[in-house]
């Protein structure tokens, strides 16, 4: 990776002055963010106040409007090699997994490898098979997704995207379509690859697991970052109306 | 205490012999009820009366093999008819010496589809490979000779049922990737190149097959520089390949339309390109669902092979309306539909129950 070589950009996602605009809607105003490398970030905020948009537009699935916004040193633009190298270096996880139903697990994992880093498949199933086992699910990878449990598909999902050795996460409520007793087996990998030292940046309501491991949180409202502080500071001491609203209506439940 | 456990589960009991069975199957839906048993007789019963006498004339009283009319005496079906003209039947007026070459490729064709078929055959990759590229350009230098001396054999004089099946085999060959592209390219974000597919579409959806033929034998010629000559055969197979593409087109669309978008975004996150996302992720399952849909399609261009009669290509159905038209046989136009209807069945319940195969070894699958 020579980009890691000549510059080392101790941040590895920044964001400057991005708007985004759904017609006349204004999603995303003036967002403003730094993450280092090796922060884990927690995202959370009212249903609709933007925090799926904010990161979907970290690795273009949704294209902002104005600002800056800079991932692994690169600028995303309309230059289409910017957004792929990108990518690449950016895994995902979505709230409903979206595992491919016709590959089977293995195949889901040496995918992206296999065609996108050109690594052939002899090493790309070695090395699925390693993420498998740290998932914990290294016996299941012959079934297809549609054979495993929702807990399980998230599990491969994650490992999924590791196998594309990225070099940051992004995760969008990877737990809130999960039944409660398969949220801890997914929260286990998060913090597990939290503590490898993993870039991360995940939008979740799991408070557990912000105080356990995150660095920041972020609390969002309207398309705008209100708050941003340690886990500590912010379930504690929130500095905002609507952030003591927010924690007073989630964590009264 | 003292209990049994089974370590195992035990497979389950066949079902009592009295719920099982060709007997019991029959009292269950046929003889149920006074009413229901009355109502399978009557039917029974009409049946076996309009079936006798068609069994009585199709093989009991008919004749299979002679020369001429004159061996038709029993007064059942005269399959002598179809007898003496199977080779025009089969390859049109394709030069009796050269037909062995026209097997040949029936040969190589039945056991490369056969190779692709059959579960376990090893090396399917090359046979994919041989069947899309090296079977084509074989098939066509053996037909149409010219070249390792074989003498030229010009598409005038091929016909029958080796001409019905070129334009279908074409037409379903060619027309797929067509359609897939203009299918990924009506749903394209491009403005232009949408809509080019969307105009491309609609307009061949919207003329009948004939006048495709039609304007591609006559019209296209007018439009042609002075001299320059097309051959007949090939003009029509760009036509009915683009008209049969322009439908594919929508039953393609109408798949990929099925696949939820986070697959699309999940394929982008990961960093696959539009056509890597689309080769490995996005087609293999709409295509899947509309499996039903794509050879409905090919069926129905099978049979409408049959129309290149009107600008004189001489299909299966179209030597046999000319052999039984004419005086030697007149009066045989039964026996000609019924073996035109014969093989056209053939090949598309072939194509059907291949499509069901398909579909369930892709269900069990996933
Ligand atoms: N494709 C779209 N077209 C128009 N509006 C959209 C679109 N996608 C999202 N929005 C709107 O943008 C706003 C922010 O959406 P977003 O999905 O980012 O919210 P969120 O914070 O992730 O909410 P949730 O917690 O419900 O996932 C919402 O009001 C939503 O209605
Ligand atoms: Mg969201």
């Amino acid at each position: 990776m020579e980009t890691a070589t000549q510059t080392k950009p101790e941040i590895a996602i920044s964001l400057r002055d991005v708007n985004k605009w759904y017609g006349e809607f204004d999603v995303l105003k003036n967002v403003n963010l730094d993450v280092e490398r090796g922060q884990r970030i927690v995202i959370c905020g009212p249903s609709g106040s933007g925090k799926s948009t904010m990161i979907r537009c970290i690795n273009r699935l949704e294209e902002h409007q104005s600002g800056q916004i800079i991932v692994d040193g690169i600028e995303l633009n309309n230059d289409l090699k910017n957004i792929d190298q990108i990518r690449r270096e950016v895994g995902m996880v979505f709230q409903h997994f979206n595992l491919f139903p016709h590959l089977t697990v293995l195949e889901n994992c040496c995918l992206a490898p296999m065609w996108v880093r050109k690594i052939p498949r002899k090493e790309a199933e070695a090395t699925a098979m390693e993420y498998l086992e740290r998932v914990k699910i290294p016996h299941q990878a012959k079934k297809f997704p549609g054979q495993l449990s929702g807990g399980q598909q998230q599990r491969v999902a994650i490992a999924r995207s590791l196998c594309m050795k990225p070099r940051i996460m992004l995760f969008d409520e990877p737990t809130s379509a999960l039944d409660p007793e398969m949220i801890k087996e997914v929260l286990d990998t998060m913090i597990e690859l939290a503590e490898s030292g993993m870039t991360m940046l995940c939008v979740t309501h799991e408070m557990g697991f912000a105080k356990t491991v995150a660095d920041a949180v972020i609390f969002m409202d309207a398309g705008q970052i209100i708050e941003m502080n340690t886990p500590d500071e912010f379930f504690n001491h929130p500095q905002h109306e609507r952030s003591k609203l927010f924690l007073s209506q989630i964590l009264g439940h | 205490m003292q209990a049994f456990i089974t370590r195992e589960t035990l497979p389950s009991l066949p079902p009592p012999s009295t719920l099982k069975g060709p007997i019991a199957w029959m009292r269950q839906n046929l003889f149920s009820s006074v009413g229901n048993t009355i109502v399978t007789v009557v039917l029974v019963l009409a049946i076996l009366a309009a079936l006798i006498p068609f069994i009585n004339w199709a093989f009991i009283k008919a004749d299979w093999i002679g020369s001429s009319r004159d061996d038709c005496t029993s007064g059942g079906a005269c399959w002598v008819f179809v007898y003496v003209h199977l080779k025009l039947f089969m390859v049109g007026l394709y030069p009796e010496a050269e037909t062995w070459r026209v097997l040949l490729v029936g040969m190589i064709l039945v056991v490369t589809l056969a190779g692709l078929m059959i579960k376990g055959v090893p090396f399917k990759k090359y046979l994919q490979l041989f069947a899309l590229i090296a079977f084509p350009i074989i098939a066509f230098m053996l037909l149409s000779g010219g070249s390792f001396g074989l003498p030229h054999v010009e598409t005038n004089f091929w016909g029958g049922l080796l001409l019905t099946l070129v334009i279908a085999i074409v037409g379903i060959v060619a027309a797929f990737p067509l359609g897939i592209l203009l299918a990924l390219g009506r749903r394209s974000s491009m403005p232009i190149v949408k809509a080019i597919c969307v105009v491309f579409i609609e307009v061949w959806r919207g003329v009948p097959l004939i006048t495709v033929l039609f304007m591609s034998s006559v019209m296209l010629p007018l439009f042609l520089p002075e001299g320059m000559e097309f051959d007949k055969l090939l003009r029509a197979l760009v036509g009915i390949t683009l008209f049969q593409s322009a439908y594919l087109a929508e039953v393609v669309r109408s798949g990929l339309q099925a696949i939820p978008k986070g697959q699309y975004e999940a394929a982008n996150a990961l960093g696959l390109t539009f056509w890597q996302g689309m080769y490995k992720v996005i087609l293999p399952q709409a295509l899947k669902i509309v499996i039903p849909g794509i050879v409905n399609s090919f069926i129905s261009l099978f049979k409408d092979t049959s129309l290149v009669l009107i600008i004189g290509l001489f299909d299966l159905l179209a030597t046999i309306q000319g052999a039984f038209a004419s005086p030697k046989w007149l009066g045989y136009a039964i026996e000609g539909y019924l073996f035109a209807a014969l093989v056209y069945w053939v090949f598309c319940f072939g194509m059907s129950r291949y499509s069901q195969r398909v579909e369930r070894s892709l269900k069990t699958t996933n």
